[in-house]
């Protein structure tokens, strides 16, 4: 249904189409000599990726799994018998017998000479870097030996660094030009903030006009930072700011933690991805100083009630009433880099979006005025943190919307990478940790919210409330997993029949609930554009994420991320929910007490209106 | 710009896209028309240009600042362009430079007030065995001197 626009990637890149298993296509195989070794890989594979299929190593820069291929660093060159020049491994595919040496002293020299001229425009000491330990050219330099600079070492500014932005910082005196935020911002993004810009010398990664990072049509979306080599790129840092309140004793420091950032967390402490590490975060966070922590999958489980319940208002005015001006499909809103995308590329479809602000400012305004009152304490001496897997956060805590409850309803935006660098400034290694629970009165959520950190997990959760509050039913897939919404494919459509309805809900009886889901916002621009010719008219549901793979890829986790590793985080949410006693948003009980004491006119009310929903901006992609 | 010329500029480029196809490989000929026609690529333009091809503003951007021949500024009639690469710089193109700017009273990279000259440097156009060089619109000079620069600069005037 949905088409494919033409791709971006040169001909050259793009499959073979092969017949398979013929004589000489794809998928036959072929045999290589590598180092002396013989080696039987598919036909086309990379010379790279049959080296990384046979353990043996060889130095990139410029590839990123995640991308298309680029070959323009050359650190990766291989000598190939008969050839008269070195041959970028990342790039050259195999398909005939080949002699490869990855280690010869011409490939040697090579990849010494390159990193020789990458660090003589390099600026910087890895010392005061924030990538200090975690960069990719500090690790050549040190795989090479580097000791000393062969072709000198700028010690002056070129550039200045833009601070504009809430969430990205750009320091382009530690670019090394490998492009990878170019082709992440275009292709897998499809935002396109960023291009190499001038030529020669003064080639540099830039905006449209140079212009500062906040004025143009940048999703904060921080998947640039995440694909950054080097520390060219980084995270608006608040911890400085967050640390001044904790060591005041006057305010009253809370943080919410995300369901995707204890799913990453321990990577940044030596753990494989896709261990989770709830608990031990929450006794982390106490020793750091946090006065409170709570856990944003209560507000997970509280979107899901207001957006459930806005799901079925919208159906109710449009298959009872016959309203047309009601938006069918609705989009979900909890992703801040999603809700910016619609609002630059698509303003006159702000209409579709849920009203429903995300879990992070659901629960700000909760904070400043449900908790401060129950506990008495002024919510001017209050400070809101938010651990998030997301670098879009920390704009959308700044928009100026977001003060329902008369304050900054949410101080700060803290990634996991931060958190994590604040937990080793305190001298903790988190995985040594005992656990701890949540605090109350909002507690341990449901596993719902949890796997709001995946992409699907909104809809997951969405469909075990709606289907049960119109059938009084428990979702019939086994043990609620409701597969159709799992896995990475970009975009994803299924349905769900509503039979055995309630009376209330009795318009419904038969109707197939048709949803989709797309993460990263190339697929969610398929999915608008299909929209927009008019396709999806029998769509009722649409769960967009910004980032690929969801949260657990969003631009605040640890670096490196690939397909595997957010495959890797993604199951231990899954499994994490799997072993949760409460796995419905509307069963948990703090969600009822909420509702009782103070949400008092239910969800989608007065109170709720007033602090848990929102509107929207209507940005246009005009760069003024 | 007046709100008149931009609604001018987006019809002219719409029918440049009708022209040579909306797709990306019709950047470079739009460019060239647009520069050919307006001695320069606003903004404006290039935000326009990437609407219609569906590309993004600052890959438009990117190819612009990457060729010499276009530019982002208007131009004056007489477009000199003084080469600095190696030979020439050798053979003191700076000398040239700074006659030609004091003469002119702009610095390179400007235009005059009556926009009647621009200055820009090049990169090397085959001269160089007869360096200092520079081009005067379509106009070769060779074996430059600083006094000799301003003769010619003069005879534009
Ligand atoms: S970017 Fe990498 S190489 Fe450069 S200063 Fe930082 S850590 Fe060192
Ligand atoms: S944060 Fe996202 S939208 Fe902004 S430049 Fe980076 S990849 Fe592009
Ligand atoms: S900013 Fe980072 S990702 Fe982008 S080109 Fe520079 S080093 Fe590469
Ligand atoms: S990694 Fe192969 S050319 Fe950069
Ligand atoms: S160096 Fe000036 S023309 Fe070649």
């Amino acid at each position: 249904m949905i088409k494919d626009k033409l791709s971006r990637t040169p001909v050259s890149q793009q499959p073979l189409i092969v017949k398979k298993e013929e004589e000489g296509g794809i998928g036959s195989f072929v045999e290589v000599e590598i180092n002396g070794r013989k080696i039987q890989v598919q036909m086309g594979t990379t010379i790279l990726e049959a080296c990384r299929q046979n353990n043996i190593h060889i130095p990139t820069l410029c590839y990123h799994e995640d991308l298309c291929l680029a070959g323009l660093c050359r650190i990766c060159v291989v000598e190939i018998e008969g050839m008269r020049t070195l041959q970028a491994a990342c790039t050259y595919p195999i398909t005939n017998k080949l002699k490869i040496q990855t280690t010869s002293e011409k490939v040697r020299k090579a990849r010494r000479h390159i990193l020789d001229l990458l660090l003589s425009e390099h600026y910087g000491e890895c010392y005061s870097c924030h990538r200090n330990g975690n960069c990719e050219l500090q690790s050549l330099a040190k795989e090479y030996g580097v000791d000393g600079y062969k072709f000198g070492h700028i010690t002056e500014r070129r550039h200045t660094v833009d601070r504009s932005s809430y969430s990205v910082i750009r320091d382009m005196d530690k670019c090394v030009l490998c492009k990878r935020c170019v082709r992440t911002c275009i292709d897998l993004q499809e935002v396109g903030v960023l291009e190499a810009t001038h030529r020669g010398y003064d080639t540099t990664i830039s905006t449209f006009y140079d212009k500062p990072l906040a004025d143009v049509i940048c999703i904060n979306c921080g998947q640039c930072i995440n694909r950054c080599p080097t520390a060219a790129l980084k995270a608006n840092d608040p911890s400085d700011e967050i640390w001044v309140a904790i060591d005041n004793p006057k305010k009253h420091v809370v943080i919410q933690t995300a369901p995707s950032p204890r799913a990453s967390i321990g990577e940044e402490f030596g753990l494989p991805p896709g261990h989770s590490m709830t608990k031990q975060l929450n006794t982390a966070l106490r020793w750091i100083g946090f006065d409170k922590v709570f856990d944003t999958n209560f507000t997970a489980d509280l979107t899901i009630m207001e957006e459930g319940t806005e799901l079925l208002n919208r159906l109710k005015k449009k298959l009872v009433e016959g309203d047309n001006n009601i938006k069918l499909p609705q989009f979900t809103s909890c992703s801040p880099g999603w809700v910016k995308y619609i609002e630059h590329f698509y303003p006159d479809y702000l209409d579709y979006l849920s009203t429903c602000k995300s879990p992070q400012q659901m629960f700000g305004a909760l904070i400043k005025t449900f908790y401060a009152q129950e506990n008495n304490i002024a919510p001017e001496d209050i400070v809101t943190v938010a651990l998030m897997p997301c670098s879009a956060k920390k704009f959308e805590c700044n928009r100026p919307e977001m003060h329902s409850s008369g304050f900054k309803d949410v101080d700060y935006g803290l990634t996991t990478r931060e958190m994590a660098q604040m937990i080793r400034e305190a001298g903790i290694n988190l995985p040594d940790l005992e656990g701890s629970g949540f605090d109350d009165p909002f507690g341990d959520a449901s596993g719902a919210g949890l796997i709001f950190g995946a992409t699907g997990g909104v809809m997951e959760a969405a469909l075990r409330t709606v289907y049960e509050i119109v059938t009084g039913r428990e979702v019939p897939f086994k043990n609620l997993e409701i597969t159709p919404c799992r896995g990475f494919e970009g975009v994803r459509q299924a349905s769900v029949k509503l039979e055995g309805t309630l009376p209330e809900w009795n318009f419904l009886e038969g109707v197939d609930l048709n949803f989709m889901i797309a993460h990263g916002t190339a697929n969610a621009k398929k999915v608008m554009e299909a929209l927009v010719r008019g396709e999806l008219e029998n769509i009722h549901f649409i769960e967009v994420m910004a980032c690929p793979g969801g949260c657990i890829g969003g631009g605040g986790q640890p670096i490196p991320t690939s397909p595997e590793i957010r495959k890797k985080r993604a199951e231990a949410i899954y499994n994490e929910d799997r072993g949760l006693e409460v796995r419905k948003s509307h069963q948990n009980p703090h969600i009822k007490y909420i509702y009782e004491k103070f949400l008092i006119d239910g969800p989608c009310g007065h109170i709720s209106h007033k602090l848990l929903h929102t509107h929207y901006v209507k940005r246009g992609k005009f760069i003024a | 710009m007046l709100v008149s010329e931009k609604h001018g500029l987006t019809a002219e480029i719409e029918s440049l896209a009708e022209k040579y196809g909306r797709t990306r490989e019709a950047l470079l000929p739009i460019l060239q028309e647009i520069q050919m026609r307006h001695g320069y690529i606003s903004e404006f333009a290039q935000q326009e240009i990437a609407n219609f091809l569906d590309i993004h503003p600052v890959e438009v951007y990117g190819v612009v600042t990457f060729y010499a021949f276009l530019s982002r500024k208007p131009e004056g009639r007489y477009i000199v362009k003084l080469c600095q690469t190696i030979a020439c710089d050798l053979a003191d193109k700076e000398a040239i430079a700074r006659a030609i700017e004091r003469e002119l009273n702009i610095k390179f990279g400007e235009t005059t007030q009556d926009t009647k000259f621009t200055l820009q440097y090049i990169n090397c156009m085959g001269m160089c065995d007869q360096g200092p060089a520079m081009l005067v619109n379509d106009d070769v000079y060779t074996h430059l001197t600083p006094h000799k620069a301003v003769e010619i600069i003069k005879s534009y005037k």
